[in-house]
């Protein structure tokens, strides 16, 4: 599973790192686009999937204590506060749509600074791939949560076995840990920098 | 994996998360303040105080053998290898504009 997620990592790696050239070259652009972030909404994702790791931990310590309801009571939490990840980020989504600020023929950025609007749509571009990639391995943790809750409700795990809990685990919370970067990068750091 | 190793209690589990809470308000806090290019610096450095919290603890790597540790601290050297070796790349096209080459 280890072995996985550093691929993984080298998958989002190279996306962190296109982020960070084109940072570099297009800076005002950059702090144009990451101006537009609504930082509440990005915060309050955050609290949420802290939260879900907590629980998701949880989880795998009562499953190697051999605590079926309280796994059970875990996995639900943690698939709930996944779900309200998603539906905070859809609203997110839905406002970069309404605004036009998704990449295409209906893209279009009027905002104050010295920056060509084509490079803006870069930022979104990448915006787009890199939290919806995360928004996509979010989705895939929601199914592997279901899956752990049904062979939980029969009976798969004990403290003997219990190796899926901790593998699915891993996984969601280096999801987690993918989005303490972006959260950041994408709505962070140039909030109060003149583009 | 290991089962034998020492384990974290739920009271470690609850202190990372409080932590990790403190630490996101405090980053969204100093979000609002203009520090230059300090808010980068600052922001990723809490990221990364985070990123090691979840880490540690959370997937239990401070418990895990001494491979998993080397398998992670291998993906970290070449994340820095694959931003590295393309900074040194594009930083480089133009010396006279290194900050930025496309101007």
């Amino acid at each position: 599973m280890w072995l996985f997620l550093v691929t993984e990592i080298m998958f989002f790696g190279g996306m962190f790192a296109a982020y960070l050239i084109y940072r570099l070259s297009y800076y005002n652009a950059w702090v144009a686009g990451s101006q537009t972030m609504e930082i509440k909404l990005g915060a309050i994702n955050t609290a949420v999937l802290i939260c879900s790791s907590l629980t998701m931990v949880m989880a795998v310590h009562s499953a190697k204590l051999g605590n079926r309801k309280l796994t059970s009571i875990c996995l639900i939490l943690t698939l709930v506060l996944g779900f309200a990840f998603l539906g905070v980020k859809a609203v997110e989504y839905h406002g970069h749509w309404v605004h036009h600020e998704v990449p295409g023929p209906n893209f279009h950025f009027e905002h104050e600074g010295n920056y060509d609007p084509r490079n803006v749509s870069i930022f979104f571009s990448l915006y787009f791939a890199m939290t919806g990639m995360h928004a996509f391995h979010m989705i895939i943790g929601a199914g592997l949560l279901t899956w752990l809750l049904i062979a939980n409700a029969r009976g798969r795990f004990s403290p003997e076995y219990n190796s899926p809990v901790e593998m699915v685990g891993l996984y969601w919370h280096f999801v987690d840990l993918i989005w303490i970067y972006l959260f950041p990068l994408l709505y962070l750091i140039s909030h109060h920098h003149n583009g | 994996m290991t089962t034998e190793h020492a384990h974290p209690t739920v009271k470690t589990f609850v202190a990372v998360w409080a932590a990790l809470l403190v630490l996101t308000a405090l980053t969204v806090f100093v979000a609002t303040l203009n520090l230059g290019p300090f808010n980068a610096i600052v922001a990723l450095t809490i990221a990364t105080v985070k990123a090691l919290l979840v880490l540690l603890f959370f997937m239990e790597l401070r418990y895990s053998t001494a491979l998993t540790k080397v398998a992670v601290i291998s993906a970290v050297f070449f994340l820095m290898l694959l931003a590295g070796l393309t900074l040194s790349d594009y930083m480089t096209r133009g010396w006279s504009s290194y900050i930025n080459p496309f101007r």
